[in-house]
């Protein structure tokens, strides 16, 4: 494709502005989780005045930030294997077969997206009170609830977007394994999940992003052992001071996996996009 | 795009239906087959029904309800008491209602700007970096990081940046750039609104960025090929090619980031706190803070429904907006 002058310019600018946009808090993370703590307090300064590792060694006994990590992970991890098992063999019917009350069931998985999730937190933490007196499981302040819980906010997007992706896959693939004597769920786990890989380990991105964000049911159906990392990092803030520089480097600390994973697979998310969610 | 079938698959599913009540082979497939749909969409449907429709069910009962702190332990037997929440909490003249009513424009203000100029940024970004020079990759994957970060994360910088007096804002703003004389707060007051605004952008754009530019490169490149022989312009181009073929594509993003900005309450909450400061109040931290501030579920509750019944609305005619035309390109 032919470069004008014009785009080239439009091209520097746009580029040179996001890039600043989305650098500047970046750089303000790290620099200051090597600060000392009197350097964080008063006027911010651009530089450490010296560099230390120390916020590094001294937040893990602050709070108890490694259970905190442990919790995240294990309702994380757990909430997005279960997402995609359960959205894969939902999506499929959707793309390929024809049943009555497909219309209805996709339209109304899609509906829930759109749900406040404002407007379910209190009765489901009343369902889950509910739920316990009368078949015994711990819901509420326990891994289930919360696991649940966010397996549930994946599902709407994670169910379309594959949906859309196992659609664009063409059918003769399946059919070619079914004559050879395999039945449908047998053509699914053997040509199907292959071949759709990039897209469900977008829709697992999507889904692990979204459960290690969630902040509003974490405060409600935690206590002070199953406390994830979006409710456990505020205990760096005291009446009379946070440690700015713990919180920050905790923080970093805690990105990083993420954010290394998402580099990752970052290639298979773009080209798993296109082919599913925006076709 | 869609999860309707393609008429392909359709004539072939009803092939064996036709022909059921005569060759035995087929007959004894079909049940099977069709119960093998319902068997697999059932573990969904369970979840969707006890995470969300049960309890948005309820929720709509509670809204009937005078549910407080004095009656929330044996709540199955809160007192009903019909209209009443909703009277009190959105009546326009009422203190409880106007606040309500204000703080709904608000959130469609709010809505408005960070899903236009995340779109917008998204878009550019999508199209500057769709092109190849050298650097591509970094950018591309710079650009994914503010998504990538837990919003908690994103939330916890930026309120350090915005910090009291004498944060990195202020720094910039007074000291290096000498723009302000005073060191103007930021987390209360008037200009909450902006910050709650600019962090919005910062942790939604890149999520516009990725999925035009997915969309971006299912764009054939002889179409741009064949324009720019007939002497299109750049901006021809984009107007001409790029935007209708997207079309189907940006139909999705601002519906489901307009969808997820309406309701955001995790940023706000972060940043401020239980109480947002009445400059930046949202719909969603406002009805969180009479339900678990103020401890009136029922009044939150009736709130809730409101604000579902906007959103259903608005996503309706939005749909009907886009949909008719969306579909031709699948």
């Amino acid at each position: 494709m032919t470069e004008t002058t014009g785009f080239r310019w439009f091209r520097r600018i746009t580029l040179a502005f996001l890039t600043v946009f989305t650098v500047l808090p970046l750089y303000v993370l790290v620099v200051t989780s090597v600060k000392p703590l009197e350097n964080v307090r008063g006027l911010f300064t651009w530089l450490p005045d010296r560099i230390t590792f120390q916020p590094y060694v001294d937040m893990w006994s602050t709070i108890p930030l490694a259970r905190y990590l442990t919790n995240s992970l294990v309702v994380t991890i757990t909430a997005t294997v279960l997402a995609l098992i359960i959205s894969v063999l939902a999506a499929y019917p959707l793309a390929r077969l024809r049943f009555r009350g497909k219309r209805v069931f996709s339209m109304t998985v899609l509906s829930t997206q759109m749900f406040p999730g404002i407007l379910f937190l209190l009765p489901l933490f009343l369902i889950f009170v509910q739920g316990e007196e009368i078949l015994g499981i711990q819901l509420t302040g326990s891994y289930t609830g919360l696991i649940i819980t966010y397996l549930t906010f994946a599902l709407p997007f994670s169910i379309w977007m594959l949906a859309g992706y196992i659609q664009a896959i063409p059918e003769g693939l399946e059919e070619a394994a079914m004559i050879d004597g395999t039945s449908r769920i047998g053509a699914l786990v053997r040509v199907i999940l292959p071949v759709a890989r990039p897209g469900i380990l977008a829709v697992g991105v999507f889904a692990f992003i979204t459960a290690w964000g969630e902040v509003l049911f974490a405060s409600v159906l935690t206590d002070t052992e199953t406390r994830t990392l979006s409710i456990g990092l505020k205990l760096y803030t005291s009446q009379v001071d946070t440690l700015w520089n713990q919180l920050l480097a905790a923080s970093l600390t805690i990105s990083l996996p993420v954010i290394v994973a998402f580099m990752l697979v970052q290639r298979h998310l773009v080209s798993g996009l296109s082919a599913g969610a925006v076709k | 795009m869609s999860t309707t079938e393609q008429p392909r698959s359709r004539a072939e599913e009803e092939a064996p239906k036709a022909d059921s009540g005569r060759g035995s082979a087929r007959k004894r497939r079909r049940p099977r087959s069709s119960f093998l749909p319902y068997g697999m969409v059932l573990p969904a449907a369970v979840m969707e029904l006890l995470i969300h429709i049960i309890p948005m069910l309820l929720g709509i009962y509670i809204a009937f309800l005078s549910l407080t702190q004095l009656t929330i332990r044996n709540w199955t037997s809160a007192p009903f008491v019909g209209l009443e929440n909703f009277i009190r909490g959105l009546d326009p003249s009422g203190s409880l209602g106007g606040a309500l009513f204000e703080s709904l424009f608000r959130t469609v203000l709010y809505t408005a700007l960070v899903v236009g100029l995340s779109w917008a940024l998204g878009m550019a970004a999508a199209v500057a970096l769709n092109s190849r020079f050298r650097g591509r990759g970094v950018l591309r994957t710079l650009f994914l990081v503010p998504y990538a970060l837990p919003v908690y994360v994103a939330a916890i910088i930026w309120a350090f940046m915005f910090n009291q007096r004498d944060g990195m804002i202020n720094r910039l703003l007074v000291e290096d750039l000498g723009l302000l004389d005073d060191r103007p707060f930021w987390l209360i007051g008037g200009n909450s609104f902006w910050v709650l605004v600019i962090v919005s952008i910062w942790r939604l754009w890149p999520f516009a960025f990725l999925m035009l530019l997915a969309a971006l490169q299912s764009i054939p490149a002889d179409m741009y090929e064949a324009a720019a022989i007939d002497g299109a312009s750049t901006w021809k181009r984009f107007t001409g090619i790029t935007l209708p073929m997207v079309r189907s594509a940006n139909a999705v993003v601002l519906l489901v980031m307009g969808l997820w900005t309406f309701n955001e309450f995790n940023i706000p909450y972060l940043l401020f706190g239980d109480t947002s400061p009445e400059a930046a109040r949202l719909i969603s931290p406002l009805i969180y803070e009479h339900s678990f501030v103020n401890w009136n579920f029922g009044l939150g509750a009736a709130m809730s429904v409101l604000l579902l019944i906007v959103l259903i609305i608005a996503s309706a005619v939005y749909v009907r907006m886009v949909l008719p035309k969306g579909r031709g390109n699948d």
